[in-house]
């Protein structure tokens, strides 16, 4: 057992930390360009988007899951800015780079990686949530140009997006799976209305997108006819090992001591209060456990072994640690919880701001498969039982592997 | 990095597991939990032969000279088996005499305690739940008065660790010739316990840490935990991959594939949080203790709800004798309190992690 990560990796780590020292303050976090300019620097020193080509604005490093580990650790510890967050580069830009044409590369990825423009994913639709695969929005090739319609839902930050990756039916006769098309288009065009929706949090963060004969060039489709299901996949593939982090989970562990600390119980801070301390030390169990599952998680993929059903229990694991934080911390701050959580950046906010991290740890349990899916994945996938039932005919396809609708 | 067992630990555990899977079958398991002592010669020579007893002592009294985490992955997989015996006790006496500075003990037990030819056992706990060795009472002395509960198979010691008051420990040679021992009805017949009441009887001093032992055996606790709740898991997967009914396996059924789920997501992770406690036992001072009593609340507790779940999960035929997962769920009871409920080490574990000093 060896939890060091060896000479070279602890070298390199001081040079990630130098870097840092020397090209952030935290005090940067809010200014945009300061932000942008920091990503350009780490980019050129190869901390970010490492396995992007530097043709497409990556620093093309060779893949190496520690330097990735442990630059991750340092820029978290020192809330250093990543990359960009959100849809383009997490999903479609990986999507692009594995099945996009060269000129969709050189059009799309070097402006998202910048974060100049960003991406809505068009996948949801009020009658296909977990069964994804069922999508109706339809897309017909007219001339040069497909023609869309129909409805797309939970669209996180469309109204704020130029453009967006969607699953649209274009292959009306074929089979469920086959007849989907991963289409880009442009969201600034007339038969495009984005109607924002309001959330429980009062926010709006996601929307209803309409198609009304909405139009697209007919060359903006990644693969082939038919093939958008499996282009898909890299994407929501991406998105699944995305949430389960430790390290989001450790800092907030962190911070719900903080709140222990300042908080009181019978006249003293709460974090001497036996209940208080025996819930912290439950969750610290769960806490270390993921951490350290991922850490064997990762040693075994550095050594090319199988971690076993582990794997495919991450999201159900970093959900549940979201729920227990959230739930102790409603209990420490008490009757702050009644208040709704002010937003913007230079409102003060008190101790509610932990029910935004409440109503975060529900969105969790829903975005990127929800728990009831997860479920579904680890006991088919990980234990090898029997896939739920599918209704046979229909819209249903004789190829459906799993209960995920994969 | 590299956060796994090493080739030769996960050998060791592929060989322990195959001895088991060999050499006890349901009907033995049964027997000996129904036995009268709860101990099968025959089992325990064949561990002492594997090498399973003497793990961690040193290679020149007979031992195979590991490490904890070695005698944790083993523990594992004997919480996999729920192996009946004294081997708790055991490992944990022979740490505590080998932690000691007196070679003659070590000369005369510790080769002894490494084949299984002599049994040793720990004895810790007095009345009111007293496990922790702040809680002792027993009066330091060359000879010791007073008694113990919950001892691991007393009845068969040849050697008895004694915790005293100051967090101390003594050492009982042929307790059997000087104390008074009497069986509890325990409720996990594959881990029996006694009642000790020593009167006057003759004990040598132990140097070395008490504290030591406890997390010693807060690894060991958590491993076995960790294997049982695995147990758990697969023999409700099993299960639910052959009882049919209205016309399938009960696992196609989303509610029961759903609490399989959950339990299996509830322990699977909480591997690598046994493995690291036994590291830092074995190269990580500062953490030692605090890892020893976090893996220990945590995966006791685990254990339980697993067992609970996997008994829900069976039906009707969990609830009885015959079938054998109720010895899992006295095991994960066993795993629970032995040594102090899963509370005391999670208010041990607020403590020594200085929560309440701003980070």
């Amino acid at each position: 057992m060896d939890l060091s990560y060896g000479a070279e990796y602890e070298a390199f780590r001081e040079e990630v930390r130098g870097f840092i020292l020397a090209n952030w303050s935290p005090a940067h976090a809010r200014d945009t360009e300061r932000v942008a300019a920091f990503r350009l620097q780490a980019t050129e020193a190869g901390y970010l988007y490492r396995s992007i080509p530097r043709r497409f604005g990556g620093s093309e490093q060779p893949a190496d899951v520690l330097r990735a580990q442990v630059i991750q650790e340092e820029f978290s510890r020192a809330r250093a800015p990543m990359e960009v967050v959100g849809n383009g580069v997490r999903m479609l830009v990986p999507t692009l780079l594995e099945c996009g044409a060269e000129w969709q590369k050189e059009k799309f990825v070097p402006p998202t990686v910048r974060g100049e423009v960003d991406w809505a994913q068009g996948y949801s639709e009020p009658g296909s949530g977990s069964d994804l695969a069922s999508v109706r929005t339809r897309g017909e090739l007219v001339g040069d140009e497909w023609v869309i319609n129909g409805q797309k839902i939970w669209t996180s930050r469309a109204h704020l997006c130029r453009y967006m990756f969607a699953l649209v039916r274009t292959e009306p006769e074929a089979p469920k799976h086959q007849g989907i098309s991963y289409l880009l288009l442009d969201l600034d065009q007339p038969g495009v209305t984005i109607r924002p929706l309001k959330q429980v949090t009062g926010q709006s963060e996601f929307n209803e997108v309409f198609f009304d004969d909405a139009r697209t060039p007919a060359d903006w489709i990644v693969g082939q006819r038919g093939e958008g299901w499996q282009v898909s996949r890299s994407t929501l593939k991406h998105e699944r090992t995305g949430i389960g982090n430790a390290e989001t989970y450790l800092v907030q562990f962190s911070k719900l001591l903080g709140v222990a600390r300042s908080a009181t119980k019978n006249g003293r801070p709460a974090i001497e209060d036996p209940v208080v301390q025996d819930r912290l030390a439950e969750i610290e169990g769960y806490l270390q456990s993921h951490k350290y599952s991922t850490y064997r998680q990762l040693s075994m993929n550095l050594a090319g072994k199988d971690p076993g059903p582990v794997t495919t229990m991450n999201k159900l694991v970093v959900t549940n640690l979201g729920h227990q934080i959230a739930a102790l911390a409603q209990d420490l701050i008490g009757d702050d919880s009644l208040l709704l959580p002010v937003y913007g950046r230079d409102r003060k906010v008190g101790n509610e701001r932990w029910m935004n991290q409440f109503f975060g740890s529900l969105g969790v349990a829903i975005a990127g498969g929800t728990s009831n899916i997860q479920r579904n994945i680890i006991g088919e996938r990980g234990y090898g039982l029997p896939r739920d039932n599918v209704v046979p005919g229909g819209k249903a396809s004789p190829d459906r592997k799993g209960g995920d609708g994969s | 990095m590299n956060f796994d067992l090493s080739e030769e630990q996960t050998a060791l555990q592929d060989s322990v597991g195959r001895f088991f899977q060999a050499e006890l079958d349901q009907t033995r398991l049964l027997k000996i939990f129904d036995s009268d002592d709860g101990h099968d010669a025959q089992l325990w020579k064949a561990l002492g032969d594997l090498g399973v007893l003497g793990l961690m002592i040193d290679e020149r009294y007979g031992g195979t000279g590991l490490e904890m985490l070695d005698a944790a992955a083993v523990a594992e997989v004997l919480g996999y088996h729920a192996a009946p015996g004294p081997h708790l006790g055991q490992v944990l006496a022979a740490l505590a005499i080998a932690q000691c500075d007196d070679d003659a003990l070590k000369e005369r037990w510790l080769p002894r305690l490494a084949s299984g030819e002599s049994i040793g056992t720990v004895a810790l706990a007095e009345a009111g739940n007293a496990w922790q060795p702040n809680e002792w009472t027993l009066i330091k002395s060359s000879t010791l008065s007073g008694s113990k509960r919950n001892v691991l198979y007393a009845q068969h010691a040849d050697i008895m660790v004694v915790g005293v008051a100051g967090g101390q420990l003594m050492l009982v040679e042929h307790p059997g010739e000087s104390a008074e021992i009497s069986e509890l009805p325990g409720l996990d017949g594959t881990r029996r316990i006694d009642h000790v009441v020593f009167n006057d009887t003759p004990a040598v001093a132990l140097n070395g840490s008490a504290g030591k032992l406890r997390d010693a055996a807060c690894v060991l606790l958590a491993a076995d935990a960790f294997g049982g709740a695995r147990r758990c898991v697969d023999m409700a997967v099993d299960y639910a991959l052959t009882r049919e009914q209205f016309g399938q396996v009960i696992g196609a059924f989303q509610a029961l594939k759903h609490q399989l789920a959950n339990v299996a997501a509830d322990i699977e992770p909480a591997r690598g949080l046994y493995w690291y406690a036994a590291h830092a036992f074995d190269a990580v001072p500062e953490d030692a203790e605090r890892m020893a009593a976090l893996a220990k609340a945590h995966l006791a507790e685990r254990f339980l709800n697993a067992a609970r779940e996997a008994t829900q999960a069976h039906g009707g035929i969990a609830y009885t004798w015959e079938y054998p997962l109720h010895v899992w769920l006295k095991r994960a009871v066993f795993d629970r309190m032995y040594l102090g409920e899963t509370s005391v080490h999670r208010a041990r574990v607020a403590q020594l992690s200085s929560w309440a000093e701003a980070s």
